[in-house]
């Protein structure tokens, strides 16, 4: 359930554009998704000369609560990387191995039972929190009750497969889990139970939402205050107008290269304020170390020429695409909606986001690479007659449609771009333009009757189902809410049987379930309540003095990686 | 550029003789102020340049059709362009180093083809200028009349009656002077452009252009209205109005007969100059997306389409901010002509 309109989500291929490998072994071998140890091989080690200094971020501007269960924004997430942990994690290095799930404040990776609905973690024992107290399992029990007491973004999605969870949605003060988390203060294990057998628990498990905190950390959004943690950094002051500081953890001691290594700078120092365009001009002045926002589009150029050694480009797991509201006419017509899948030029639209090498044309939902994805493509290229002809074909011809667009340049430059083919092939478009902070519950509402938009969509972790389950089953439509994302109104009653039937397929076999998504995939598209447009890249931007640059497939650069001496 | 027509709406109200005692019934007043007008070099050549904008903006559809050969409000994103003898694309994707970033055909020079280059869009910007420059005057000029017509019907009637009606009308002006006028003019136009004006047997769809130009022309009545109202007040003492009322004119008579042309010379005066401040109004609040809605374009739009690219292809932003100050520039000295034609006082006054 992710959403952010700056860069955010997650890449699988390390398509490593020569001058972009900014160095960093990569760890090789892995886990399979049911969750088995990870024999790992270290990462190339700590390199001792290059510890120390102060690397400086640049972002415009602070990006909300400091408090893991509860912030849902990749700009924080990549920063809770250094700060927190979960009983597992994904592995903490760039490339392939990076969506590895590796054992963190657990000593190694849980007991499942048979049946996938019993989770046994041993916890650590010399893992402390900045405070100097040890964690415990206690502390991992309140946690899990934490996330739902603060009525955590994903409580009711994510975790909502632990016994008593329903209950905790719904009355979240008296969250207790009894049934669902049991702590053995003797054996040092905590025991999760869930409801039915979760291919993705652990993967969930991996995100800062599932954060071990102290226990006695207030039920309520902690905002700037700092919560103690078990990372290797602490934040020394936040304000989210100015400054956020970063120095080491006095407690730490690495535990686990893999899960949580130590990091390199002895300060980190997240500045917040400067336009996009000017942190270019810190970082080429040698002034900052890294910039957050997307980079302004008439700088991209003079970047990947003048300075291509500093850059680094990356795929990301998600997609740009337009939700076709298949509810409301002209879209309710089969003919109509195949006709918007002839329409664009998709190449077009790469440009309008930086050219051919910051985006990939799209022609399935699920990304290139991504589980599932099927390297089939039904609609190759842009065929306007075609379109045209389908338009007419299905009567809706002169009809009028309007595009919802959110108002930053590159969604209003592809607004316009489909408002203007849409005129095309028959219809009478309108672009609406509307405010960034409300455009996301507004295209999600029904009672907007909203025809098309333009969205985007980043894995929250790597699995089909966060696109195709998320994005288009019948749960994820509620009328009338703003927290409705199947936004295409898109409910099939076979589709939903066979989703289900894919996801239960992963629990056992990921390969058969792939092929199933696979299909799914390609019928949708066939459908048409999502005209995907292209997966969009991560472009890093980093000063000469930065090294080790790894980018990680979850959440992006991984900054206490990076070094300045 | 707020100030100079601040200034010159509080003169007139100063001193309230600025139209002077009622001259003999004829055309005398007007035709003598033409002359002055006329006389006036400055004027002159600022209003030769203005017709000479208007007069290309007027023709946008011709050059379009018969020059450029091209549509400026369909995206040509795909589309290919021939510069010295090559063909290249008009949205051309970088090759060198990582290959990062896009940039449009920039200025060939050729009026028949992209004169000015292209946009994001690949459309042809010169094009776009021209159609640009129809909406901006055209908000511009009929958001002056409909502010200046609906200032003179609540200035002359707070004035006239005075009391209550004064008092009301007065606060009103006061509530909206207060707000600084971006910022009620972005309130506004955000809530209007989202849903559009359903006001009694009033309906405005958004995105029609007639909403930038109610927007505009409600937030400037106050600085119009205010002078004006002084002017009647103090017209209400003098004696061809006390005649009036002891003839038994009707209020209504006296003020379409005797208040209304005493105070016209100074709306005229307002015209010019409040066209050049809601033109600015209007380009300001396009750039901010708050005015003139895509696919349409007005100078503002094009400033604000240009600034994506202001490090490669700056003249788009450059001829577009050429157009609004030239434009606005042209107003001002054709406005300051007018006032002093029409009100050698307030010249005077200015002078001394």
């Amino acid at each position: 359930m992710k959403r952010i309109t700056a860069i955010a989500g997650a890449a699988l291929l390390a398509v490593g554009v020569a001058a972009c490998s900014g160095g960093g072994g990569a760890a090789t071998s892995g886990t399979d998704t049911a969750g088995q140890p990870a024999q790992t091989a270290s990462a190339a080690g700590f390199q001792e000369q290059h510890k120390g200094g102060t690397l400086r971020l640049l972002a415009k501007s602070g990006d909300g609560t400091l408090d893991p269960h509860i912030n849902y924004s990749n700009g924080n997430w990549q920063v809770f990387q250094a700060l927190y942990d979960g009983l597992v994690s994904f592995r903490k290095v760039g490339g392939n191995t990076s969506y590895d799930i590796v054992p963190d404040l657990a000593e190694e990776m849980p007991q499942v039972s048979a049946d996938g609905k019993t989770y046994t973690f041993k916890l650590r024992k010399d893992v402390k929190f900045t405070t100097g107290e040890p964690v415990t399992v206690d502390d991992v029990v309140a946690s899990f009750q934490r996330i739902f007491r603060v009525s955590g973004p994903t409580s009711g999605t994510f975790y909502s497969g632990i016994v008593g969870a329903a209950d905790c949605v719904k009355k979240p003060a008296g969250c207790t889990l009894d049934k669902g988390v049991v702590a053995d203060a003797a054996a040092g294990t905590v025991t999760v139970n869930l409801v039915a057998a979760d291919s993705e628990f652990l993967q969930k498990l991996a995100l800062p939402h599932a954060a071990v905190l102290p226990k006695g950390t207030p039920d309520k959004d902690q905002g700037t205050t700092p919560i103690p943690g078990t990372g290797p950094y602490k934040v020394e002051s936040y304000n989210p107008n100015k400054q956020m500081k970063l120095v080491r953890n006095p407690n730490f001691t690495e535990w686990s290269r893999d899960a949580q290594p130590q990091g390199y700078p002895d300060e980190i120092d997240y500045n917040y304020g400067l336009t996009p365009e000017a942190a270019v001009t810190a970082v080429q002045n040698g002034q900052a170390d890294w910039i957050f926002d997307p980079l302004p589009a008439d700088r991209l150029t003079e970047i990947g020429t003048t300075y291509a050694e500093q850059a680094h480009v990356n795929p990301l797991a998600a997609f740009w695409y337009i939700p076709v509201n298949v509810n409301l006419a002209p879209f309710d017509k089969p003919e109509a909606r195949e006709a918007l899948q002839w329409a664009f030029d998709k190449n077009a639209l790469v440009k309008m986001f930086g050219g051919a090498n910051v985006a990939q044309p799209a022609c399935t939902i699920l990304p290139p690479a991504f589980p599932g994805h099927a390297d089939v493509c039904d609609f190759p290229q842009q065929d306007l007659a075609k379109a045209k002809d389908l338009v007419q074909k299905s009567g809706t011809s002169g009809q009028e449609v309007s595009v919802v667009v959110s108002d930053d340049d590159v969604s209003k430059q592809i607004g316009e771009y489909v408002r203007s083919t849409l005129e095309q092939i028959g219809y009478q478009a309108k672009l609406k333009v509307i405010s960034t902070n409300i455009h996301f519950t507004y295209i999600q509402n029904t009672k907007n009757k909203v025809q098309l938009s333009v969205s985007q969509w980043y894995a929250d972790y790597p699995a089909a189902s966060n696109f195709i389950n998320v994005l288009l089953s019948c749960a994820s439509f509620r009328e009338g809410s703003d927290a409705s994302i199947n936004i295409s109104g898109f409910c099939d009653k076979d589709v939903d049987a066979k989703i289900a039937e894919a996801m239960k397929l992963d629990q056992s076999d990921t390969a058969a379930a792939g092929k199933v998504w696979g299909e799914l995939d390609r019928e949708l598209m066939k459908r048409g309540p999502i005209v995907p447009l292209f997966n969009p890249k991560q472009i890093d931007f980093v000063s000469k003095n930065v090294g080790n640059y790894q980018f990680h497939a979850q959440f992006h650069a991984l900054l206490d990686q990076m070094w300045v001496k | 550029m707020t100030s100079p027509v601040r200034a010159t709406a509080e003169q007139p109200a100063a001193g309230a003789p600025a139209a002077g005692p009622p001259a003999r019934p004829s055309a005398g007043p007007w035709r003598r102020a033409l002359g002055r007008l006329r006389h006036n070099r400055s004027a002159m050549i600022a209003g030769a340049g203005l017709l000479l904008i208007v007069l290309a903006c007027v023709l946008a559809p011709v050059y379009a059709n018969a020059i450029a050969h091209t549509d400026p409000f369909t995206s040509n994103a795909s589309g290919t362009v021939v510069v010295n003898g090559e063909r290249v694309p008009v949205l051309a994707q970088s090759t060198e180093g990582l290959g990062l970033g896009v940039t449009p055909v920039g200025p060939t020079w050729d009026p028949g083809n992209y004169f000015l280059g292209a946009d994001n869009q690949g459309r042809d910007v010169m094009a776009r200028l021209l159609y640009g420059g129809r909406n901006s005057l055209l908000i511009g000029l009929s958001s002056a009349v409909v502010c200046c017509a609906l200032a003179t019907v609540l200035g002359v009637l707070a004035g006239y009656f005075g009391g209550w009606i004064d008092a009301v009308l007065s606060r009103f002006f006061d509530v909206i002077w207060a707000f600084p006028v971006y910022l009620l003019a972005i309130c506004l136009s955000v809530v209007l452009l989202t849903s559009g004006l359903h006001l009694g047997p009033i309906h405005i769809d958004a995105g029609s252009l007639a909403l930038p130009v109610v927007i505009i022309a409600l937030i400037y009545v106050p600085y119009v209205a205010r002078p004006l109202r002084g002017q009647v007040m103090a017209l209400r003492n003098k004696e061809f109005l006390h005649a009036a009322v002891g003839l038994g004119a009707s209020d209504l008579r006296i003020m379409r007969r005797e208040v209304l042309p005493n105070v016209l010379p100074t709306v005229v005066v307002f015209l010019p100059l409040m066209t050049a401040l809601n033109m600015l109004t209007e380009s300001a609040l396009s750039f901010l997306s708050v005015g003139v809605q895509s696919p349409d374009a007005s100078w503002g739009t094009i400033i604000n389409d240009g600034l994506a690219l202001l490090y490669t292809r700056p003249a788009i932003t450059i001829a577009a901010g050429l157009c609004v100050g030239l434009t606005a520039v042209a107003l001002n000295v054709l406005g300051d002509g007018v006032r002093d034609a029409l009100d050698p006082n307030a010249r005077l006054r200015g002078g001394a």
